[in-house]
């Protein structure tokens, strides 16, 4: 039955590049806020495409059709108390929609990484394989189900964050990790230029951050690994030991006060050491420095080009005036590659064709 | 590979270019000096290159492809030539790069753990720098102490420590380079992730065809408060075997797992007496990292498991002094083995770790099947074997066959569900072998991929992916039940 849905899969591909006519590809919905709008296509459900193909806790290894439930894929892990290092975020019920459920496939699709990235790596690093279907209708299989491959391009890696302008993900092996044995979390009372200082400080000795966030004022440090490990790192550290379990989750799908309303949401990719800049409130930061959300600017072109001298890119994350470019504008070489490789993989531009740049 | 001539004038034509380069570039033309860049570590093969230069300067570069590029001059680079797989044997019709010279730590970050180096810069010299700071780069291949960081970057080299750490592709921030048409590509970015499609991962592992890397920023990592690490003798290579699975099971993530089988082990013991358990079939070196009580907890952990397992000796390192002598026998193992023959292939598949006892006892059998010997020396907690081949060079057609049998245990690794290669790159060694592994549509992505870099065809051709038609030629090579459509043709 997973075999006729990708021989169908490719049938309707190759059926819309004939006559040059638009997929939106969905796999939940769940992210269907990210990205630029795109124009008018049909949508292509993925979401019934689902089921874990090969799960070996030994081997560290998961392999997952696309439309397989976040939820149920986590499930599975915890079970054998393993995990997905990247802490994908689920957005589910984000807005006024009813509740629209995560897939794996959106989550490596978007790129999209939780509060743990900085620390453990982001969804491109724990890809090992992707099978997908080009804009050709062909059904291609990069990578493999191991930890180790450099035969050809990391065209697996690739797909990550790629949005599905280059093909849609119809499976994905990942490399799984040990949930670690013991957590907890520390606060500060600190600024953010301190707190940002305090972070990467931490960073650089052998402590077990697993997640970092400041705001108002408040440095919150996530710690995670062998029982000894944290408990050395608290005596170490300081601070007030808080329960923030639930403060995680609703930090990784935007469900703490900070991201409630509808002013523009702006996150800010930039060095983790860089200075704090633009008005201090109305700012959270995470991944020890390394992203800056802020709400409501108003002056676009500012938050661009800050985050620009800084050496980082900014994104339109949720609502505003997506004309301007959801996504930072790439360097004229860079974008040249972009366009030939959109080319290569969907020569009718038939996958989700401006959600991601005007390709 | 085959080799071609270069049209007539051509040498003339590019010397002319290269001279016309400014700042003026370092040049080698004549054949002495051309002598040394003729093969990398894959010694099996040579070939002289047309020319060779050595720039000092991303400018220096870009004006060398752009000239290539206007001549059609294939372009092949060239890092410390440490490679395995033949990448960067040069062509009789092409300029070879050669990047030993930019070799600049431009900047070392401490507090932003970060590290800005030119491609040339070798591996260790990075960790080294990084020291003081008590930081280090992780990615650690046994050639560490020569191979480059371009070199790196373009194999996604590995290590022993990649089961913890990742490869090379797990720790780079940004990695700079010059596209075919000239043009510096700036991918990844110094913060956590860059716009647009992840370059970076493809320019990684690309085998120098995709651009010529001239700066890479590295992520810096703290060097773990304490480190464990102990030796484990085994009856069986079996036994050895499932003890990996058992300790990955356990939850436990080592900082490294790595194995040797009695034919290293003895190769070693003559050559470095490091007093190992005497009739050991298999040994296991393992390393945990951690916190102090951390890696206290682990080490037991380990060496709980490793006798559950059977282990008839357990060796625990008491301090850095003990650990460097066990690592001793595990990175100096391929200069013990060229005593058993002074020549020997190194193969490089990788396959899902609990095949791991099966895929040994195949290889073994294979190697009876060609009357070779076979030493394995490998990184089991990544489930990535490393078999070597002895073979007499001076006997004719010994190459060949250790060629052959290099082949078949590669095919077995993609029929037990791995691949060709984990670390080492297909260079030209195992294009044969990518017809195994990939179907004619993924080829043709990949050739799509090169396209969209490099649309002339100028960097590194012949390498990486074979052409569809040298797969036909090769019979459409999907192999199954081992056997391989009788080779007639040359390899290369
Ligand atoms: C004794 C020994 C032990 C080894 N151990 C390991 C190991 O444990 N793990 C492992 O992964 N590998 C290992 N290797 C293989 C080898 O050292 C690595 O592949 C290494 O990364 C190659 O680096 P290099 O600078 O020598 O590159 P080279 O051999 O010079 O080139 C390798 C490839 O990279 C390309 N290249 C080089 N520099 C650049 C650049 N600046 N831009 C673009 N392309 C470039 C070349 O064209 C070629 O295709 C070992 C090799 C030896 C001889």
């Amino acid at each position: 039955m997973e075999e006729t849905f990708v021989a169908e899969l490719c049938e309707r591909v190759r059926d819309h590049a004939a006559r040059g006519r638009a997929l939106r590809i969905r796999g939940g919905g769940s992210k269907e806020f990210y990205g630029a709008p795109g124009g008018e296509a049909e949508v292509l459900e993925v979401g019934r495409h689902a089921g874990i193909v090969a799960y070996e806790p030994k081997e560290l290894v998961l392999t997952v059709r696309s439309g397989t439930a976040l939820e149920e894929v986590e499930a599975a892990l915890a079970a054998e108390r393993q995990m997905l290092p990247f802490e994908p975020p689920h957005f589910e019920g984000s807005g006024t929609q009813p509740r629209a459920l995560a897939t794996i496939g959106g989550a490596v699709a978007s790129g999209l990484s939780g509060p743990r990235r900085p620390y453990a790596g982001a969804v491109r690093d724990f890809v090992l394989g992707t099978r997908i279907v080009n804009g050709k209708g062909e059904d291609l299989a990069f990578g493999g189900r191991v930890i180790k491959n450099v035969a050809g391009y990391d065209v697996s890696r690739l797909m990550a964050g790629a949005l599905g302008t280059l093909g849609v993900i119809t499976e994905v092996s990942f490399k799984v990790l040990p949930r670690p044995a013991a957590e907890t979390t520390l606060a500060f009372e600190l600024d953010q230029a301190a707190a940002i200082e305090q972070a990467n400080r931490w960073a650089g000795q052998p402590l077990p951050l697993s997640a970092t966030a400041w705001e108002d004022g408040r440095l919150r440090v996530r710690l995670s690994g062998a029982a000894t490990a944290v408990a050395a790192a608290k005596a170490k550290m300081g601070g007030e030991e808080i329960d923030a379990m639930q403060y995680w989750q609703d930090l990784r799908d935007q469900r703490l006060p900070f991201f409630a309303g509808d002013r523009p949401l702006w996150r800010l990719s930039v060095p983790q050491t860089t200075e704090p800049f633009l008005p201090e409130h109305g700012q959270l930061v995470e991944w020890g420095g390394g992203v800056r959300w802020i709400r409501g600017h108003p002056d676009p072109l500012a938050v661009r080009s800050t985050a620009e001298r800084a050496g980082g890119h900014a994104t339109l994350f949720r609502g505003g005036d997506k004309s301007i470019g959801v996504f930072h504008p790439l360097k004229p070489a860079l974008a040249k590659i972009h366009r030939r490789l959109k080319l290569a993989f969907d020569p009718a531009g038939i996958l989700n064709p401006g959600r991601m740049y005007d390709f | 590979m085959d080799a071609v001539a270069a049209a007539p004038g051509t040498r003339e034509r590019t010397l002319d270019a290269l001279r016309a380069v400014r700042p003026a570039l370092a040049i080698v033309a004549d054949d002495e000096g051309l002598k040394p860049f003729e093969t990398d570590a894959f010694i099996a093969h040579r070939e002289t290159p047309m020319l060779a230069v050595m720039p000092e300067s991303e400018e220096q570069v870009r004006a060398v492809v752009r000239a290539c590029r206007r001549l059609g001059v294939p372009v092949v680079t060239r890092g410390a030539g440490t490679g395995i797989s033949g990448g960067a044997i040069p062509r009789s019709d092409g300029v070879l790069l050669v990047m030993t010279r930019m070799r600049a730590i431009v900047s070392l970050d401490p507090v932003a753990r970060t590290a800005t180096v030119e491609p040339g810069v070798r591996n260790l010299a990075v960790s080294e720098a990084a020291a003081p700071a008590g930081l280090f780069y992780a990615p650690d291949p046994s050639s560490q102490s020569i191979c480059s960081i371009g070199g790196n970057v373009a194999e996604n080299s590995g290590g022993v420590h990649c089961l913890k750490y990742g490869l090379t592709t797990h720790n780079l921030l940004a990695v700079r380079t010059v596209d075919a048409d000239g043009d510096v590509v700036e991918t990844g970015s110094l913060a956590l992730d860059a716009p647009g499609y992840d370059l970076m991962a493809l320019v990684t592992g690309s085998e120098g065809n995709l651009g010529v890397v001239t700066r890479v920023c590295v992520r810096l990592l703290p060097l773990p408060e304490r480190t464990e690490t102990l030796l484990a003798a085994f009856a069986s290579v079996r036994q050895a075997a499932e003890a990996v699975g058992e300790i990955i099971g356990a939850g436990i993530v080592p900082a490294a797992l790595e194995m040797m089988d009695r034919i290293v082990i003895e190769a070693c013991e003559r050559s470095m007496a490091l007093g190992f358990p005497r009739g050991a079939e298999a040994l296991l070196l393992a390393e945990v990292d951690g916190g102090e009580e951390e890696a206290r907890e682990a080490l037991a952990a380990v060496r709980a498991i490793l006798e559950r397992c059977g282990a008839t000796e357990v060796r625990v390192a008491a301090d850095a002094v003990e650990r460097e002598r066990l690592w001793k026998s595990r990175k100096g193992a391929f200069t013990a083995l060229a005593t058993i023959l002074p020549d020997f292939y190194t193969i490089d598949g990788t396959i899902p770790r609990r095949r791991l006892p099966d895929i040994l006892e195949r290889v073994y059998a294979l190697a009876a099947e060609y009357g070779l010997v076979v030493g394995n020396v490998f990184h089991a907690g990544d489930g990535n074997i490393h078999p070597c081949i002895f073979y007499d060079a001076n006997q004719p057609g010994e190459l060949e066959r250790g060629e052959e049998l290099g082949g078949r245990i590669l095919e077995a690794c993609v029929e037990a569900g791995g691949t060709i290669t984990g670390e080492h790159g297909v260079g030209i060694e195992k294009l044969r072998q990518m017809c195994v592994q990939f179907r004619a549509p993924e080829l043709a992505a990949f050739h799509d991929v090169k396209g969209a870099f490099d649309p002339g065809g100028i960097l590194n051709p012949g390498k990486a992916v074979p052409t569809l038609k040298r797969c036909a030629e090769w019979g459409g090579m999907h192999v199954h039940g081992g056997q391989m459509p009788r080779p007639d043709i040359p390899r290369f």
